[in-house]
């Protein structure tokens, strides 16, 4: 078998987290009943005009700069034309040769090593309804929620390699949009989706191979999957000596098989021309420049800052950082209790380990950044041991109680009265000689046994360190 | 008299000064078109019932002493693509046969805040698309002026209504000349205003960048009075033009000594008819007498601005129709084996010949291979055509030019040939090209057949103001809107 | 005919319309005048002329964003020729 290269280019859909539609006043908001954020201009009714929403151009100039595009200052939208039933107008109002956005990359970065993915465009358009198979009647159902809520598309150059590659592009698109706060990047909604281009050629020929795309993928583990499934297909294809054909591959994830969809007979003719009902956009340099000046801090930017100004090693402010919402949710704990290598280990770990287990995300927890920084509060002022603090912890993320009303309704206080730990160390001790012989004899291990002893009668309430030192008092004594 | 028979601004004065109640005012024209109706056929859809509700609303607001609007408990008619909120608006396709706006298009809002009457919807060329009104899904409208010609189209069947007595005053649209050209068939004034400066908001859209709204009216003083309400920035309609609102009215001074008037020279070297050129020529020398100075100029490339018209026209109806496609309005076929078949059959039974002609037009000239050669030269040539005028208006104040090479066919004359019927447009279509106003008023009659001919002028963008003290001063010079079609003659 | 009966099946097909043979003759015979008659236009010398992007002067024409009450669910199905549980109803959507 020859070598291959896998040759990738993502089309990723973001939608901006705007109030309003593109075209109209109604509500983006998701999951409300079918039909019900709707008016006659967004589902196409005879006679209707559009307004375009300034917020969607200013997310999207943001959305360039973020990611180093050239800003056209002369920008147009235009109409394709097709036929689908979740499209009112029968044409996406979408933009052709002149996108808002123009020639950007990212830098991505992949089992340590850096990559720059190029970014060809980035355009506005609006997004299609819901469409709703109704396993009862068989037929399907049309929802206009969503027609024209507006989306981004960002277009990335075939410069991605394999599932890795994409996946990294996509989770650092992920943390862009959302430091940007221009889409909520909810992917099971799917407010953020990518559309993979995937082609696969010998190493060393020059030509791209025959390409298919996969529409509408919206979790990391779809598109690695895909990727995958998809290069291995192809190049089993070539290998038995068929040829790629260029077609729409639906992926199911469920059953991590992609199925090539039933070919349309009319060859894609979009028909696109200027939409005559929009004005053109015509942006100035203070106009991007005001927007510029005001770009919040990038993620890179931050886990510089992170490392310097909070002593954090690389590798937890690179994962602090990599989610603005992991990110605010450290600042405003540490500012509280001041203690950025316990916060960031408490996200990092017990703390991201159930969020996953929940599948949610940190700002959908019940824990707050204040309860968070009163628990690591409590444990450095000897309050409550650590591991009491990990069951502390899974209280305040299963019920949402704060620490110290957990800590006192179970009576979780740290024991640290010398007096009362030393009868107990005694009494621990005087039970055991058969321990305190092995110690003598120089086996250390039996300390822990002791110690632990000393635990069980105070359900770990003991100050550990109290109780070694005691411990230690008494036997040497 | 009878009431029907008067003015807008006559019967207006009238309700106001209490002079007639607005239930009589609305009687009248109600039994005018009892009367006529059966022989004209301008009216889709009749607005009795609302219409007489809302004469008791303003009658009691007027006994209050309220002022009730400059239009207050006028009569009007509205072209069946201007949507009104619970009344069909069927565009005369069978494709919208039953369908019902759940909202009100901008210039209806601003009629009813005027006071105004809405007596029923007028039929049309089935989405606007003709010049004859014959295309219509569901019946003829007859030229008031010989039951046996076409009142011209695509209004045709408000310049029928105006004409016949059977409105105060109407609107409709003007995508390239289907307010003026069908005004002069049936002569009354007609009114395409600029590009922008009434809103389009809740017109069905046939070519978005050439669709206007305008007034008929049965005088100048009428249009310029509908002009007032129904102009103004609209935040709905991006392509609205966001100026200072004006007084028509006081355009309508009759003078217009020393001012320029442009002949081009190049329209009415062909195609034209003698009996309207010799109208034409008589115009020229009204103007003249009237103290108006003469210019010849050339506009040659808008007199080639058919296909630029056409090409631009339908690119942009091939795409503002597909959304009949049976799904969340309109005609749904019976029977149908899939969606793809659900589509076809819907759009083939929903939509008539020309209709189809032009959705295939458009979608030829923006498919792929096409676009530059067709649509982009369109656009180019668009842009050529706009200077051309620009140009023109550095040293005249208004162009005269007939409005339509002929007068009023036969119906079915052009059955044979759409590309006939198309050049028909050849003098309206300049001004939608290049957004500029253009008012048609009576010019005279044919001697030959006794059918109205229109004169139109045409004026530099938003320069409403010189389009309408033209207008008025032939107008008032020449008396040719006084006349009223034999068919009412021969009645009485 | 400078407009071939395939050009005419294929926008057609594109508009989705249905032709009988005897419209196919007819348009095919209809559009290849209006297009030989739109031909003339390429006798206007257009070298380096901008295409029209908007009769009118316009640019940067915004909406606030304000959201505003959407229209009652019953409205907006009110011309539906089929609906289902809230929603407009289509035969099955194949992929």
């Amino acid at each position: 078998m020859k070598d291959y290269e896998v040759i990738i280019g993502l089309e990723v859909h973001a939608e901006l987290s705007t109030n309003t539609k593109m075209y109209c006043n109604c509500s983006t908001s998701f999951g409300a009943d079918p039909n019900t954020h709707c008016c006659p201009i967004c589902t196409g009714m005879p006679g209707v005009l559009p307004v375009l929403n300034e917020k969607v151009v200013e997310y999207a100039v943001k959305a360039g700069l973020a990611t180093n595009c050239d800003i056209s200052r002369f920008s147009k939208q235009d109409r394709k034309n097709y036929f689908y039933p979740d499209l009112p107008k029968a044409y996406q109002t979408s933009q052709y040769d002149l996108p808002l956005c123009l020639g950007g990359h990212l830098d991505i970065n992949v089992n340590g090593e850096k990559k720059r993915i190029g970014i060809t465009r980035i355009h506005i358009e609006e997004d299609a309804g819901k469409l709703i198979h109704d396993a009862y009647t068989g037929d399907t159902l049309v929802d206009m929620n969503r027609c024209a809520v507006p989306l981004i598309e960002i277009v990335s150059e075939p410069d991605i390699r394999n599932a890795d590659e994409a996946v990294a592009y996509m989770q650092t698109l992920k943390s862009i949009l959302e430091y940007l706060n221009v889409c909520d990047c909810k992917m099971q909604e799917g407010s953020l989706r990518c559309d993979v281009n995937l082609s696969v050629r010998p190493v060393g020929q020059k030509e791209f191979g025959t390409r298919t795309e996969t529409k509408n993928l919206n979790s990391f583990k779809a598109i690695h999957n895909l990727i995958e499934f998809e290069t291995n297909r192809q190049i089993k294809v070539i290998e038995e000596g068929g040829k790629i054909k260029q077609e729409t591959i639906r992926w199911d994830d469920a059953k991590g098989i992609g199925y090539a969809m039933r070919a349309k007979e009319d060859a894609h003719d979009y028909r696109y021309f200027p939409e005559p009902d929009l004005a053109p956009i015509v942006l100035s340099d203070e106009y991007v420049n005001n927007i510029k000046d005001n770009l919040p801090e990038m993620p890179h930017i931050k886990k510089e800052r992170y490392m310097k100004e909070f002593s954090l090693p690389e590798y937890d402010a690179d994962i602090l950082t990599s989610s603005i919402k992991s990110a605010n949710f450290f600042e405003k704990a540490n500012d509280i209790c001041n203690n950025p290598k316990a916060v960031a280990n408490w996200i990092m770990g017990d703390f991201a380990r159930m969020l996953n287990e929940k599948e949610i995300e940190i700002d959908e927890s019940k824990v707050t950044p204040e309860n968070l920084a009163e628990l690591i509060n409590l444990i450095d002022k000897g309050t409550i041991s650590s591991k009491i603090a990990k069951q502390v912890f899974e209280d305040m993320f299963e019920s949402g109680e704060n620490a110290k009303e957990i800590v006192e309704k179970k009576g979780l206080v740290q024991m640290s009265d010398e007096g009362a730990i030393k009868e107990l160390v005694e009494k621990v001790v005087q039970a055991n000689p058969q321990s305190i012989a092995d110690y003598k004899a120089g086996k250390d291990k039996a300390i822990g046994f002791l110690v632990g002893q000393i635990m069980k009668e105070t359900k770990g309430k003991a100050n550990p360190q109290i109780v070694n030192k005691l411990l230690l008092e008494i036997i040497n004594k | 008299m009878d009431l029907y028979s008067l003015t807008l601004t006559e019967i207006a004065k009238k309700i106001k000064e209490k002079e007639v109640t607005i239930k009589e005012v609305l009687d009248s024209v109600y039994s005018r078109i009892d009367d006529k109706e059966a022989q004209v056929d301008a009216y889709l859809t009749l607005t009795r019932e609302s219409a007489y509700k809302k004469a008791q609303e303003l009658q009691d607001r007027l006994d209050n002493g309220e002022d009730i609007g400059v239009l207050g408990g006028v009569p009007i008619a509205i072209k069946d693509n201007i949507c009104i909120k619970g009344v069909k608006t069927t565009c005369a396709s069978r494709m919208l046969e039953n369908y019902e706006p759940i909202y009100n298009a901008t210039v209806i809002e601003k009629l009813e805040n005027a006071g105004a009457i809405v007596l029923g919807k007028t039929n049309m060329d089935e989405f606007a698309m003709g010049s004859s009104t014959e295309t219509s899904y569901f019946k003829k409208t007859k030229n008031p002026w010989d039951l046996t010609r076409v009142p011209g189209g695509s209004s045709g069947g408000s310049a029928a209504a105006v004409s016949a007595d059977m409105a105060y005053a109407a609107l409709g649209s003007d995508t390239g000349g289907s307010i003026r050209q069908p005004a002069s068939f049936c002569s009354v004034v007609g009114l395409k205003p600029t590009y922008g400066l009434v809103s389009r908001f809740g017109i069905v859209a046939y070519a978005s960048s050439l669709d206007q709204i305008g007034p008929f009216g049965k005088t100048v003083e009428d249009v310029a009075t509908m002009l007032n309400v129904i102009s103004g920035h609209d935040e709905k309609d991006t392509t609205s033009a966001n100026l200072e609102e004006k007084d028509y009215t006081k355009a309508l001074v009759n003078d217009i000594k020393g001012k320029v008037v442009g002949i081009p020279t190049d329209f009415i070297s062909t195609g034209l008819n003698e009996e309207v050129k010799m109208a034409y020529e008589s115009a020229i020398e009204t103007l003249k007498s009237l103290g108006a100075q003469v210019k010849e100029i050339s506009l040659k490339t808008a007199k080639n601005c058919l296909p630029t018209y056409y090409i631009i026209a339908d690119a942009e109806a091939s795409s503002n129709l597909g959304r009949y496609d049976g799904i969340r309005y309109g005609h749904r076929a019976k029977e149908f084996s899939d969606l793809d078949d659900l589509y076809k059959k819907s759009r083939t039974e929903g939509f008539g010949a020309e209709v189809k002609r032009r959705i295939m037009l458009g979608t030829y000239v923006l498919s792929a291979g096409y676009y530059d050669a067709y649509y982009k030269r369109a656009q180019q040539v668009r842009t050529l055509i706009v200077d051309e005028f620009k140009k023109a208006f550095e040293d005249v104040d208004v162009i005269m030019i007939p409005t339509a090479p002929n007068t009023s066919f036969k119906f079915g004359a052009h059955d044979a040939s759409p590309l006939e019927m198309y050049l028909e447009d050849m003098f309206t279509v300049p001004v939608n090209v290049a957004g500029l106003p253009g008012i048609s008023i009576p010019g005279g009659f044919a001697k030959s057949n006794n059918m109205p001919i229109g004169i139109q002028f045409i004026a530099n963008a938003f320069d409403e103001e010189n389009l309408l003290r033209f207008a008025y001063t032939f107008e008032q010079n020449t008396k040719y809107h006084e006349a009223k079609p034999q068919f009412i003659k021969e009645d009485k | 005919m400078s407009v071939s009966k395939e050009d005419v099946l294929h926008i057609a097909k594109l508009s989705k319309l249905n032709l009988t043979d005897e419209e196919l003759e007819m348009y095919t015979k209809d559009l290849s005048s209006i297009v030989d008659f739109a031909n003339q236009l390429s006798s206007i010398d257009v070298e380096g002329v901008k295409p029209t992007a908007h009769i009118l002067n316009i640019q940067n024409v915004f909406r606030k964003d304000v959201m505003q009450p959407s229209f009652d669910r019953e409205e907006i199905l009110k011309n539906a020729p089929s609906k289902d549980a809230g929603c407009i109803s289509v035969p099955k959507v194949v992929e």
